[in-house]
């Protein structure tokens, strides 16, 4: 984590700022401003994000979320960019996460998503924001979920999360996303099995893009032998492999359905309900680690932390010890201020 | 609350028109990227309402425009009068791009913060580009 985002939280705001529940409800009544005024305030972490959140989420619940991972290079975004016209055209509103890596030298980032969303940009009934990832690994932003709660508050039907490039671990968007849609691209050979451990298991839809290239099917091929045998995801969905070319525009419809299918699958089983599950527990934990990682900030603040690293030096003590008794003293402080 | 350091600026870099020579709008928002700042790039052949539309959705601090065609008197304006239907027009806009000197006052006066020409130093645009996204949100508070 970049030292910004993980600082920024719990200062500077003042708490008696009506400012957060103030955007929230003119986000809810219709004001585009207002919702993206809000996605930077819980971007920044923020108490009137907080106080925003609070508001707003009784809201919430209603969009479903599809997660677009990948390698990087795939075609998320102008597959993204097809896809969401497609649903659009279907009469439904939606809104465009694109999370993109923040620079760890200068923390940074050039978000270059929007460049290959042209089509969607003037529309009203598409809301699209871009995103650093601002440190956090795992291919989304600390944030995301919160500017997904947002989006969702004010009545968009369908809420696509494009991470970052992705490799094999970066799986955070499983807990984010009602449907995850790995995008692939031929020619993959080998590599298909390191996805094996990682991105291969949270997918509910595999997609093969720039299948307008030669080595399309051996790469399709590659993936089906590979999930063969780890059978179908819970509920006895099966997951399709499917061929798109982004820049033909080809296989998009064939995507759109079986987004819809699966969607119409969860509803008709227990998944969508096991999902909603699944994301509260992950959002308490992000909250929980989010409000520790404050407490380790804290206790970093003081000078017993520079008297103990110097006795680390002098090996007068290990660190491991010297983190226990911050600690110790750490909540000892904690719960007398609690019962004062 | 604090700015310097707390909040990200974030920078649109959008090259309204039809010229197709984008080298110069890479070039700054790599330079701004280094310098801490997020920047939202938006690529070629932007049309006013795309700008403007950028800009609000992404709750964009500063608009920095490239323009080499010659066609800024015609595109600025329209920029503006976008920015203003959406109730953004606070937000400070940047030119960089070839400017006869005496258009400069023009644009000016249509409220364009300020103009870079050619070879002016990076490090000129990223103070520049600061101090007006500090100036705004002190502002609006």
């Amino acid at each position: 984590m970049t030292q910004r985002s993980g600082s920024s939280v719990a200062e500077g705001d003042s708490p008696s700022s009506s400012l957060g529940p103030d955007l929230a409800r003119s986000a809810l009544a219709g004001d585009r401003r207002a919702v993206a005024r809000l996605l930077t305030l819980v971007e920044n972490g923020t108490e009137e994000g907080a106080a925003a959140l609070t508001e707003l989420y009784p809201h919430t619940g209603g969009a479903h979320v599809i997660g677009f991972t990948g390698s990087p290079g795939a075609g998320k975004s102008t597959l993204l960019n097809c896809v969401a016209q497609a649903f659009r055209h279907r009469g439904n509103t939606l809104a465009v996460v694109a999370v993109d890596p923040t620079s760890p030298f200068s923390g940074g980032s050039v978000l270059g998503d929007r460049l290959r969303m042209r089509d969607l940009v003037t529309d009203s009934g598409v809301f699209i924001r871009s995103m650093a990832s601002r440190g956090h690994p795992g291919g989304l932003a600390h944030a995301t979920r919160d500017v997904v709660s947002v989006l969702d508050a004010v009545g968009t039907g369908f809420i696509f999360v494009e991470t970052v490039g992705a490799g094999q671990a970066q799986v955070d968007i499983a807990r984010l996303a009602h449907t995850v849609v790995l995008v692939e691209a031929p020619g993959m050979g080998d590599e298909v099995q390191a996805l094996k451990a990682g991105l291969l298991e949270i997918a509910d839809i595999i997609v093969v893009n720039k299948g307008d290239r030669p080595e399309v099917q051996q790469t399709v091929q590659a993936i089906r032998t590979v999930i063969a045998g780890s059978g179908s995801v819970a509920g006895g969905w099966e997951i399709p492999i499917l061929r798109t070319s982004a820049t033909e525009r080809t296989g998009i419809e064939a995507l759109v359905e079986a987004i819809l299918a699966h969607r119409q699958h969860m509803q008709a089983t227990d998944l969508w309900s096991a999902r909603q599950a699944r994301q509260a527990y992950a959002d308490i934990e992000g909250w929980l680690r989010r409000y520790f990682d404050e407490w380790v900030a804290q206790c970093m603040d003081t000078r017993d932390y520079d008297a103990l690293a110097e006795a680390v030096v002098r090996r007068a003590c290990d660190p491991a010890t010297a983190a226990h008794s911050l600690l110790t003293r750490f909540t000892e402080g904690l719960c007398s201020k609690l019962k004062g | 609350m604090d700015i310097g350091n707390e909040q990200v600026i974030r920078v649109l870099i959008a090259k309204p028109g039809l010229d197709g020579h984008d080298r110069g709008a890479k070039v700054v928002a790599r330079a701004l990227r280094d310098a801490g700042m997020e920047v939202i790039y938006t690529g070629l052949r932007q049309t006013p309402a795309m700008v403007a539309e950028a800009a609000l959705q992404e709750d964009i601090d500063v608009v920095g425009l490239s323009i080499l065609s010659g066609a800024h008197l015609a595109l600025v304006p329209r920029i503006m009068q976008e920015l203003k239907e959406r109730e953004i027009a606070d937000i400070p806009v940047f030119l960089g791009g070839i400017v006869p000197k005496e258009d400069i006052a023009v644009l000016r006066d249509m409220g364009v913060a300020g103009v870079f020409g050619p070879g002016t130093e990076t490090r000129a645009i990223i103070a520049d580009i600061r101090e007006a996204a500090v100036a705004r949100r002190k502002a609006s508070r």
